[in-house]
């Protein structure tokens, strides 16, 4: 029945049958397996991250000496609306990128795994957009989303419609960042998707086959839940680096700003959360608010992953 | 598979959606192709050049005087080489036991690498060149290595990878038969999960060879700089950028990144088929 799929029970407890050993010797090896990433987060990860926090308490440019401000950096990044328009700024461009990506690439992997033939050739050319350096697409993209010479507009001009100045009004800039991000992560994802549609067992389609589902069925009672660990994983990738987004937008905007490379184009309409945190260190050589822009983007980033992360958890498990 | 009437009809209108979908991903880089054959001044005329020009070699020419394009290639493969082997071992091993095992703070381990992960990579830029600095490791491709040797995001994949892949009466049955961990780990899961290595391996290097800030900021001789570096050096260092050139290096410095995609490519097709006859 496909409707009683559960996932398998997932650790593999044994219940230590002979004489009780303590938890560091029983487990050692296991601890010994995981060790490498901790120490070196804690040599290169937690030291800077901690002296970032020591910073963030402190007024200091980078040079002279600091001098303690205590949580005043902080109380003033919660009045700070220019930091409240770059988190804006991110949500939309997130939201405008992630949607349309996530949905394309779960289309795309469902056809390629029932398209036998050219397989190889279409997982190849997708993956390519997510191979190249942001640097590449963002010349790329700037070029396409031009004003005057732009491809976009030389095609709307050629159905006769009006030029768009893309990269110089509010809603241009961030369609424009979208779709360069969208444009480079569905195919990435869409092969996350393939890869973890590739470990549902067959036989659970016969079975749901000779149970009569049809193909919407199928999808919504054995391949949506079988892939919520992918599902999990796809949607906090693209939170987590989709609101860390900086080089986007700061090589498409770079030459149109007039201001500050980190400025984010006309009006700040493209300036992102981290855009917003090196202008204040390198521009402002303001290192201490900084720091505390810095720790304000990692608190959004964690606030909105565990929000998608519940939404999804929860719709699985109805 | 079983009705072939119905499922020609179906396939083609699949494929012709496929196709829009291989276009629509290939089409920047024709037009990257159409920049590096043009002169600058070639490629920002109305209406658009769609066919390629004469200029490749021009542009080539002017990107080997401009930067030591194979030398820095080397520095790329070397770091690019190494963060993929040792992410590969490491990431695997501490997925494999995030995944089929229950320790003491498993939990709390794995909520902090989550977070880890979460950690804006700017935020610890500056103090990370200060620690680098005091081990003598400025301008090295050790500074670039050592870092990078393991991370969140591989074993946050290969662990979601590995819940779903690898069987628990696998395990169990290897128990019986008394495999140790590793070579449970070697024998039992690494086999089932080489397409999710695969992948981890393709990503790995890709964002190996495509890092930019890091480098960047690390190697301080302009000199001994890897790939991505010496391109943007390209960039506005004689006033105004040579988009032919510059388009020019960045196609170049796609093939290595072909290559390793299509011998993962083949690893993936590999598993692909012995799945089917499964």
């Amino acid at each position: 029945m496909a409707t009683t799929l559960r996932k398998p029970a997932p650790a593999v407890t044994t219940p230590a049958a002979g004489k009780p050993r303590t938890g560091v010797r029983k487990y050692w090896h296991l601890y010994a397996a995981i060790s490498p990433f901790y120490l070196l987060f804690l040599c290169f990860g937690l030291i800077p991250v901690g002296f970032s926090l020591y910073v963030s308490l402190h007024r200091w440019d980078g040079l002279g000496s600091m001098e303690w401000a205590g949580l005043s950096q902080y109380q003033y990044l919660l009045s700070d609306s220019d930091f409240w328009t770059a988190v804006g700024n991110t949500l939309v461009i997130w939201a405008l990128a992630t949607f349309p990506m996530i949905f394309l690439a779960m289309v795309t992997a469902v056809m390629l795994n029932s398209a036998v033939r050219f397989k190889n050739l279409y997982r190849f050319a997708y993956f390519l957009p997510n191979v190249t350096s942001v640097v590449a697409i963002a010349i790329i993209f700037g070029s396409v989303f031009s004003t005057n010479f732009g491809l976009v507009n030389a095609l709307l001009q050629a159905v006769g419609l009006d030029q768009v100045a893309w990269l110089n009004t509010p809603w241009g800039i961030k369609t424009a960042i979208a779709t360069l991000m969208t444009w480079q992560w569905t195919g990435y994802n869409a092969i996350i998707f393939l890869a973890g549609l590739q470990t549902i067992p067959g036989e659970l389609y016969e079975a749901a086959r000779m149970d009569g589902a049809g193909p919407v069925q199928t999808f919504f009672r054995i391949t949506l839940p079988m892939m919520r660990p992918v599902l999990l994983f796809v949607l906090v990738v693209s939170t987590v680096t989709g609101l860390q987004s900086f080089s986007e937008p700061q090589v498409l905007l770079q030459t149109t700003s007039n201001d500050s490379t980190f400025a984010g184009g006309p009006g700040h309409a493209g300036q992102t959360m981290v855009l917003y945190f090196f202008q204040q260190t390198f521009d402002n050589n303001d290192f201490g608010y900084g720091a505390a822009v810095a720790w304000g983007v990692f608190l959004v980033v964690v606030l909105f992953s565990i929000i998608n992360w519940r939404l999804v958890q929860r719709r699985g498990e109805d | 598979m079983t009705s072939i009437k119905g499922t020609r009809s179906k396939g083609v209108a699949l494929h012709a959606v496929l196709v829009v979908g291989l276009l629509l991903s290939a089409f920047p880089f024709y037009w990257a192709v159409i920049m590096s054959t043009h002169t600058s001044s070639e490629i920002f005329t109305y209406p658009p050049n769609l066919l390629p020009g004469s200029h490749f070699l021009e542009n080539l020419r002017s990107l080997f005087d401009a930067i030591d394009f194979f030398g820095s290639m080397w520095n790329s493969l070397l770091v690019a080489v190494s963060v993929t082997f040792l992410v590969l071992l490491f990431d695997s091993l501490a997925a494999f036991v995030f995944a089929k095992f229950d320790f003491p703070g498993k939990r709390t381990l794995f909520a902090t690498l989550l977070l880890i992960f979460m950690v804006p990579a700017q935020l610890a830029a500056i103090p990370q060149f200060v620690i680098m600095a005091k081990l003598g490791w400025i301008g090295s491709m050790t500074s670039l290595i050592v870092p990078a040797a393991a991370n969140a995001f591989g074993i946050f994949w290969m662990r979601q990878y590995m819940t779903g892949a690898i069987h628990d009466e696998l395990l169990d049955a290897s128990r019986i038969d008394g495999a140790h961990f590793l070579r449970q780990y070697w024998h039992v899961a690494l086999p089932v999960v080489r397409p999710g290595l695969a992948f981890l391996g393709i990503f790995t290097f890709m964002g190996q060879w495509n890092d930019y800030a890091w480098p960047l900021i690390a190697l301080t001789d302009p000199d001994n700089v890897t790939l991505q570096v010496a391109l943007s050096q390209l960039n506005g260092t004689h006033g105004t950028t040579d988009y032919g050139m510059v388009m020019t290096g960045a196609l170049l410095a796609l093939i290595p990144l072909l290559i390793v995609f299509a011998i993962g490519a083949r690893q993936i097709i590999g598993d692909l088929a012995k799945g089917a006859i499964k």
